[in-house]
């Protein structure tokens, strides 16, 4: 039985087909999201890459902030809950998440089962997000992908103090025209990233196995940034961007059972 | 208006009828040359009822500016006049429509933004009197307004609760401000002060808020007969028509309509209540159809508040002790101890299996202590809850996708509560 989790994110869409809830049979990511032909062009991917047809899906579980806007869902669920499952599957030890999205921080708490105990979300403010690394990258010129390579050439951090991601931004112009290397410039972002992802943590009460999931996880000066602040090793989830969307397909194998 | 049959009415239209009533009646008031006050929220209203002046209620007026959407081109004028948007957003409704209303009685001329405002009038007022139990920007935001008119501010001034019972010298010194309030009042008015009105006053303000608690009760009943977000509907009479008769007759009406209900096996959500839970703080006035429809499609009731509880105010008439203590001690102006245990009765009383806080951007003392006030409620009743940013005016601070994504969780983790229960049941 095939069932598929989509998570249609603010910027970037990701589809999971799960085979008798246990096989990936595909995990498809296309970097635009909600709103956009993302979410249509990552399930033609998943598609056309299993051979499948949407009549050989059992259920489809929808979730992210575009989980309502996705018609062809059976069910939706939070994109808590889904990444909660999602990473629970991969890494059984999980008991606290740290996931990190184009626009949302999410730290979240599991017990034993992998059941969600607590949750905290950031605020109404990019700082602490995937865009507000986006704004730096424009503004740094050097590319996402780049980032932690650069971040780990650094010799001696700058400092990014602002929490608004308008004033960081000039704060980094500021330090660009005073000289300051990029390298310790980008380790800063990368440190004032980390400590707005820790003060949600710490709401959330830490407690190892320690795993990071979101398209931010991809970039490792983020993770190590985060793993120094805690002093604590930080997992990443195998392909980190497609824990909700394997959340998601894990909920629709246990509908599609019960049906 | 006699025309009306008040008798076969329901609980709605008496609601829509006194609201618009005690509008009608400051405006017809001010007119007749009699005093108009604008009073604080949750500041005592039986000392101008006992001298016969029209009370009116800004908080309540920028509510319901908040609920029909107006609320944008007020802010705007508020901040043009040079209030941060960190003030609060009631404040910042209230200076934006006293701007109009000054120009309006400088000029002769109605402002098209007041002819616009989707509100009953409020009228100038004579005076204003406020009370710091709430918060204490209810200090600086009414003695603006006696400051910007030239009118006098009377200041209800009340200690914070550090411990409980509140001490006899802490309700000694609440007298003597309601002493110091009735000697001002005398000045203003020009004759001495009503005690006999005052008694009979505050016997009905007690008669409104045992009807008031009957309504509370309802949601007491598993299901509910009641739909919670009908205590931010109906909340305004108890605070607006809290000494009057009206606000007694409307909440005894609902409450027979409610009790009928329930005997008929008529529920607020029919068969679909899957969970109850607690909205702890202000509504979120713009939003209150989508935060509603919302938690309506979850199939989760709201069956607690405390923030319509804190009008619940009792004290034997006459007993001036009493008083002291009730507008005193309510949970804002309460140590956090005291405050968990208020919002833990709440989930308890409204049989809740979560709560959402509401991180208010305009409400700093039902906000900043909200981390630690969840995990210690969290601690005493351990249910779930959620947090999540909003305003009560202001709708540029709330994210509907944001609030649905928080309470669509905390849904999911209620249901995965239930399910345990169920296991170890078995």
């Amino acid at each position: 039985m095939f069932t598929m989790g989509i998570d249609v994110g603010s910027a970037s869409s990701k589809v999971v087909i799960l085979k008798d809830g246990e096989t990936i049979a595909a995990a498809e990511v296309v970097q635009i999201g909600t709103g956009s032909s993302g979410p249509k062009r990552a399930l033609d991917q998943a598609l056309s890459k299993t051979g499948l047809k949407m009549e050989d899906i059992a259920k489809t579980v929808a979730t992210g902030y575009g989980r309502f806007a996705y018609e062809g869902a059976d069910k939706q669920i939070s994109e808590i809950s889904c990444h909660a499952k999602g990473i629970y599957h991969l890494i059984p030890t999980t008991r606290t998440i740290i996931d990190i999205g184009g626009q949302d921080a999410k730290a979240i708490k599991l017990d034993a089962k992998g059941h969600v105990k607590q949750f905290y979300m950031n605020d109404k403010c990019a700082a602490g997000t995937g865009r507000f690394l986006d704004v730096m990258s424009r503004v740094l010129e050097i590319s996402i992908e780049e980032m932690a390579e650069y971040s780990a050439r650094a010799a001696n951090p700058a400092t990014v103090s602002s929490t608004c991601t308008v004033f960081a931004e000039s704060e980094v112009i500021s330090q660009l025209s005073k000289g300051i290397a990029k390298e310790n410039i980008i380790a800063g972002v990368h440190q004032s990233v980390a400590s707005k992802a820790c003060a949600l943590l710490y709401r959330a009460g830490v407690e190892e196995d320690i795993v990071m999931s979101g398209g931010v996880a991809k970039n490792q000066g983020v993770v190590d940034a985060i793993s120094r602040e805690l002093k604590k090793p930080v997992k990443v989830a195998p392909n980190p961007q497609t824990t909700g969307a394997l959340g998601a397909a894990l909920f629709a194998y246990e509908e599609a059972k019960r049906s | 208006m006699s025309e009306l049959n008040l008798e076969s009415m329901s609980a709605k239209q008496l609601l829509a009828y006194y609201s618009e009533k005690a509008y009608q009646d400051a405006n017809e008031a001010h007119k007749n040359g009699k005093l108009i006050c604008w009073s604080a929220s949750v500041a005592p209203s039986e000392f101008c009822d006992a001298m016969d002046i029209c009370t009116v209620y800004p908080e309540n007026h920028a509510a319901a500016i908040g609920a029909r959407k107006g609320s944008p081109a007020l802010l705007e004028l508020a901040e043009k006049k040079g209030y941060s948007i960190d003030c609060c957003s009631y404040a910042r409704v209230n200076f934006g429509y006293l701007e109009l209303l000054k120009e309006e009685a400088l000029t002769g001329v109605t402002p098209q933004a007041l002819a616009d405002a989707p509100a009953d009038r409020l009228p100038l007022p004579d005076l204003v009197i406020t009370c710091n139990n709430l918060c204490n920007t209810l200090l600086k935001w009414y003695e603006n307004l006696a400051a910007e008119l030239h009118i006098p501010c009377i200041v209800i001034d009340v200690p914070f609760n550090h411990t409980v019972p509140m001490p006899q010298y802490a309700k000694d010194y609440v007298k003597s401000q309601f002493q110091y309030a009735i000697e001002q009042l005398e000045q203003i008015c020009g004759r001495p002060f009503d005690y006999d009105k005052f008694l009979e006053v505050q016997k009905q303000a007690q008669r409104s808020v045992a009807a008031w608690d009957r309504v509370a009760k309802m949601t007491s009943y598993k299901p509910s007969p009641m739909n919670g977000f009908d205590f931010f509907n109906y909340m305004a009479l108890i605070v607006c028509a809290r000494s009057k008769k009206d606000s007694e007759i409307v909440f005894n009406k609902l409450a027979d309509e409610l009790e009928e209900k329930l005997k008929k096996g008529e529920y607020a959500f029919g068969d679909n209540e899957k969970f109850r839970f607690t909205w702890e703080g202000i509504a979120c006035w713009p939003y209150l159809g989508h935060t509603f429809k919302s938690l309506r499609s979850l199939g989760v009731l709201l069956t607690g508040s405390g923030y319509p509880g804190m009008w619940s105010l009792h004290y034997t008439p006459g007993n001036m002790d009493e008083m002291a203590e009730a507008y005193a001690s309510i949970y804002t102006n309460v140590a956090l101890p005291e405050k968990v245990d208020a919002i833990g009765k709440v989930i308890e009383g409204g049989k809740c299996d979560g709560i959402a806080y509401h991180i208010n951007r305009s409400c700093k003392i039902m906000s900043f202590l909200t981390v630690e006030t969840a995990d210690m409620v969290k601690e005493k009743t351990k249910v779930p809850f959620v947090t999540f940013d909003g305003d009560q005016t202001d709708p540029s601070n709330f994210s509907p996708a944001q609030f649905d994504t928080r309470v669509q969780a905390l849904a999911e983790m209620m249901e995965q509560e239930a399910a345990e229960k169920d296991k170890k049941a078995q």
